[in-house]
């Protein structure tokens, strides 16, 4: 790759703000530093000498804050946070915050490791925003004051380059590189600063029923190979549709209602 | 002539002897403060200095009779020579005592020059080799001057020229054996030495003790930087403790990272820090380099950065990760330098201020903070391996006689046959037993060893607060990193407990014949001493004894009890893993083979690990416990 990886152009900096939230070690369940938050962070860290904001959304506790220090002691000073009770919707305070001191270039993890953990907090906020999003990035490769180039994670370790205009939200994958270590020292000694926001009660979530979840049966994947090649054949196969269509060059409106078809042939949509 | 120049000489020698001496401690005092008892230790500076000091330069016969003549011959002569020439006493008997201390000196700085004719490798050159023809000037000026004054050759004997002669061999003894003493020359082992034997930070080394539990860090100052960074981030008696090396490379001999070619000589790494505190480069230092590293690359100063941020600093840090913190390198030095306490303080630079543990180290660290255990297994899993033992839990039974601390080799299959085999016998000898099960997390071992004293501590806190629910009067553990801990690093965060290890523990049972053994059969068999039970804690007997006890055709190693060389397990080295020539478990794979044992018998699951890392064909790896398992003589009413 010629491309200067992940450097900023010195001669126009661009702010970056990295979003971060708590994260849940898969095992124990203990508060950490998100995964994938993390990985935004040292993205971020990468890009330019100068140091990226970081801003954090959510509750603000004993319990918390072991987890949030986590970013502080990547070697950031410093850590905003908008203070949020649990049952808050996060989007309206970090859009509210983002709109009054915008940023041009916007990282975040692609999903919670807490909470409703349904991934759209960046499809919301760049909405909301009017910003560009793109999702899984795995690389940025060069980022100047109007454009970056950035390498987005598909499937079985394909990547697609991507040129997005900025302003614009990156939400990155877990195939970007690992989050540095966290430095006890730094991560004691840096400060976390509240700033003063509304809180949005969530309405939606109030009016939902919570169980837990039921384990599902796997599907068992029955291979007659007889062969080596074959049983690597098998276990490589790429998870093959049937049934499916390709439609190339239509018009919006055919597109919209060849996907309506199918939605209501899966009986995702019921009227 | 000479003998009106002669005050002169010394007082001109002594006065600029004392200026270097204040520049050199100026240079040590910018080091941290330290808390040592300074008048006691002046007090005991002698006996440390002609006792401890003597047995360990002792293992060297030739070298210690040789430095007995000449530091004998050497102060006795200095004294005297003050006496009699710089303030002109007349005596016949201390003229002939003067001639005698110096022709002692001589006899010394003779075997000095023989031992210095072919070098062996661990010695360093350069003004070293001066050294021997120095000693021999100095003896032979004060020698000959005696001479007339005991009348054994007439007054103005020789002349002018002898005169002259004389007085420039004076200047040039003085100038080696007291300038050079305080100015950096070789002597400085003398002077430094002295000072740091009075003021050093584990007293209780001395007279025959033991003191290798690493120091606590402080954390109550949340600003104050934490590990060493830069050399005067040491504390003052460290940094004297550098000052002292005599470069005789014992350390370099025994360092297993150094004979693996790994980048790591301890005689190298002292001295570095001595271009450190001074300032300056390492082209001028002539001994071995580290494997790899050619010398005149690195530069350093007081205030500068130890491990450079970027390009070079004084060392690298891959020469402080390949480190396995066996203490052979401690053990070793006549001086009683520590050089493992300056590395781990190094480390923890490393890891808590700049997060740059190596390797898998950063993985490991995350793990046991997330987990509790440094394989990132779940804690609730721990123990799984004893799902058909039925061991009492300490949760229920509240009370027990011995808590087994079981250690992270309970997640470790090959671990999990040596602790089966150890509850075999705690249950043989009837012994009442209980273990605290999912309670128990990692000791902190590793996460100290690899720096993050903060990890350590959070973990023995949290360690110690479990064991103050129960009621126990020991603690047995096959593992002696944990053993290590619980017992000697424990008690500085508050907890004091009564620590077995299983070969000890099962010595004494079988000596209070609570265990009936049949001989093993099986072969011949060579112990492994573990560092962290030998070295660390000084247990060499009770392992060998149940070795014998089994009627066990026991062979021993060349390098075994406290020379014994690490399987390279030790100090995180397999999780930094800094590469080398060659493996350090090979090297000691080929020791056992040499003694033409055909079983290793081991008390350590690091050790066991590394061990069996070998490939084969290799002489088979089996714990004591295991061994003693397989010889008990088993009553059908027990079982």
């Amino acid at each position: 790759m010629s491309r200067n990886l992940a450097r900023l152009h010195s001669s126009d900096e661009v702010s970056v703000t990295v979003l971060v939230s708590i994260g849940k070690h898969p095992v124990t369940g203990r508060l950490r530093r998100a995964d994938q938050d993390a990985r935004a962070l040292e993205m971020a860290l990468g890009l330019s000498d100068s140091e990226p904001r970081v801003i954090y959304a959510g509750p603000l506790n004993d319990s918390t804050e072991p987890a949030l220090r986590g970013y502080l002691g990547m070697g950031v000073s410093e850590l905003k946070v908008l203070r949020q009770s649990e049952q808050n919707d996060i989007v309206p305070a970090l859009s509210g915050f983002l709109d009054n001191s915008p940023s041009s270039l916007i990282l975040c993890g692609s999903r919670a490791e807490l909470g409703e953990s349904s991934g759209l907090v960046p499809y919301q906020l760049a909405d909301a925003l009017g910003y560009t999003l793109v999702s899984n990035v795995a690389v940025i490769e060069e980022v100047t004051a109007t454009l970056a180039v950035v390498l987005q994670a598909l499937p079985r370790g394909q990547r697609r380059r991507i040129e997005v205009v900025l302003p614009a939200i990156l939400a990155v994958d877990t195939a970007s590189p690992v989050a540095r270590q966290v430095a006890y020292a730094k991560a004691s000694r840096g400060f976390i600063n509240c700033v003063v926001t509304d809180a949005a009660e969530d309405d939606a979530t109030e009016q939902w029923h919570y169980q837990p979840a039921r384990k599902r049966p796997k599907r068992l994947k029955i291979i007659k190979a007889t062969s080596a090649r074959d049983r690597f054949k098998a276990a490589a196969a790429k998870a093959e549709g049937t049934g499916g269509q390709v439609l190339t060059s239509v018009s919006a409106e055919e597109g919209a209602v060849a996907i309506l078809k199918v939605l209501k042939e899966e009986g995702v949509l019921k009227t | 002539m000479l003998t009106s120049l002669m005050p002169w000489l010394l007082a001109v020698a002594i006065l600029l002897a004392v200026v270097g001496a204040l520049r050199r401690a100026r240079l040590w005092l910018r080091g941290r403060a330290s808390n040592v008892n300074v008048w006691a230790g002046i007090r005991a500076m002698p006996k440390r200095y002609l006792v401890d000091l003597h047995h360990v330069v002792e293992r060297d016969r030739y070298i210690s009779n040789t430095h007995v003549a000449t530091a004998g011959g050497f102060v006795l002569a200095s004294v005297l020579a003050i006496l009699l020439h710089g303030f002109a006493w007349e005596s016949k008997l201390l003229a002939w005592l003067l001639l005698a201390a110096s022709g002692a000196m001589l006899i010394g700085a003779v075997r000095v020059a023989k031992r210095r004719q072919s070098p062996p490798d661990r010695l360093s050159k350069g003004a070293w080799m001066r050294l021997p023809k120095s000693l021999m000037v100095f003896a032979i000026s004060f020698l000959i001057l005696s001479l007339p004054a005991v009348g054994l050759l007439p007054e103005g004997f020789g002349g002018v020229v002898l005169a002259a002669l004389l007085t420039a061999g004076i200047v040039w003894g003085l100038a080696e054996m007291f300038i050079g003493m305080t100015w950096g020359g070789p002597m400085k082992h003398a002077f430094a030495g002295a000072l740091h034997l009075a003021f050093h930070r584990r007293s209780e080394r001395f007279g025959g003790g033991r003191s290798t539990g690493l120091k606590a860090l402080n954390f109550d100052d949340a600003q104050a930087p934490l590990g060493v960074e830069k050399p005067t981030d040491f504390t003052w008696n460290q940094l004297l403790g550098f000052d002292a090396c005599v470069q005789c490379g014992r350390c370099e001999a025994v360092c297993p990272a150094f004979a693996a070619g790994q980048p790591l000589n301890p005689k190298k790494l002292i001295q570095d820090m001595v271009v450190g505190l001074a300032g300056g480069s390492d082209a001028s230092y002539s001994g071995s380099p580290y494997p790899g590293k050619p010398l005149g690359e690195h530069k350093g100063g007081p205030f500068q950065a130890i491990v450079a941020r970027e390009g070079k600093g004084l060392l690298d840090a891959d020469t402080l990760w390949a480190c396995t913190t066996c203490r052979a390198c401690v053990e070793e030095c006549p001086m009683m330098i520590e050089h493992v306490d300056a590395i781990v303080d190094m480390r923890r630079h490393l890891t808590l201020e700049r997060g740059q543990t190596p390797n898998k180290g950063a993985e490991v660290l995350e793990n046991l903070i997330a987990t509790d255990n440094p394989g990132g297994f779940n804690p609730g899993s721990r123990m799984n391996w004893a799902a058909d033992l039925n061991l009492p839990i300490l949760a229920d039974v509240k009370r027990t006689d011995v808590l087994l601390w079981l250690g992270d080799g309970a997640f470790d299959m090959r671990n999990q046959r040596t602790l089966r085999a150890f509850i075999k016998v705690l249950r043989s000898a009837g012994v009442q037993f209980a273990v605290l099960g999912n309670e128990e997390r990692d000791s902190g071992d590793v996460a100290r060893r690899l720096g993050d004293e903060a990890t350590f501590q959070h973990l023995a806190k949290l360690n110690i607060h479990t064991l103050q629910q129960y009621s126990f009067r020991s603690i047995v553990t096959c593992d002696p990193h944990s053993f290590h801990v619980l017992k000697n690093e424990y008690p500085e965060l508050g907890g004091e407990y009564v620590v077995y290890h299983h070969t000890t523990f099962m010595e004494r049972l079988y000596r209070d014949k609570q265990l009936s053994l049949k001989d093993w059969v099986g072969g011949r068999v060579t112990y492994h001493d573990p560092c962290y039970l030998g070295r660390y804690n000084g247990e060499y007997d009770a392992p060998r004894q149940l070795l014998d006890a089994l009627g066990i055709d026991r062979v021993e190693m060349t390098r075994s009890g406290f020379r014994s060389r690490c399987c390279g397990g030790g100090g995180g080295a397999p999780i930094t893993d800094i590469p080398g020539k060659q493996r350090i478990p090979d090297m000691r794979m080929d020791d056992i083979k040499a003694s033409g044992a055909n079983v290793v018998a081991v008390g350590c699951p690091q050790c066991t690990a590394m061990l069996e890392g070998v490939v084969e064909p290799r002489p088979q790896v089996l714990d004591i416990a295991e061994l003693v398992a397989q010889s008990l003589i088993e009553e059908e009413t027990r079982a």
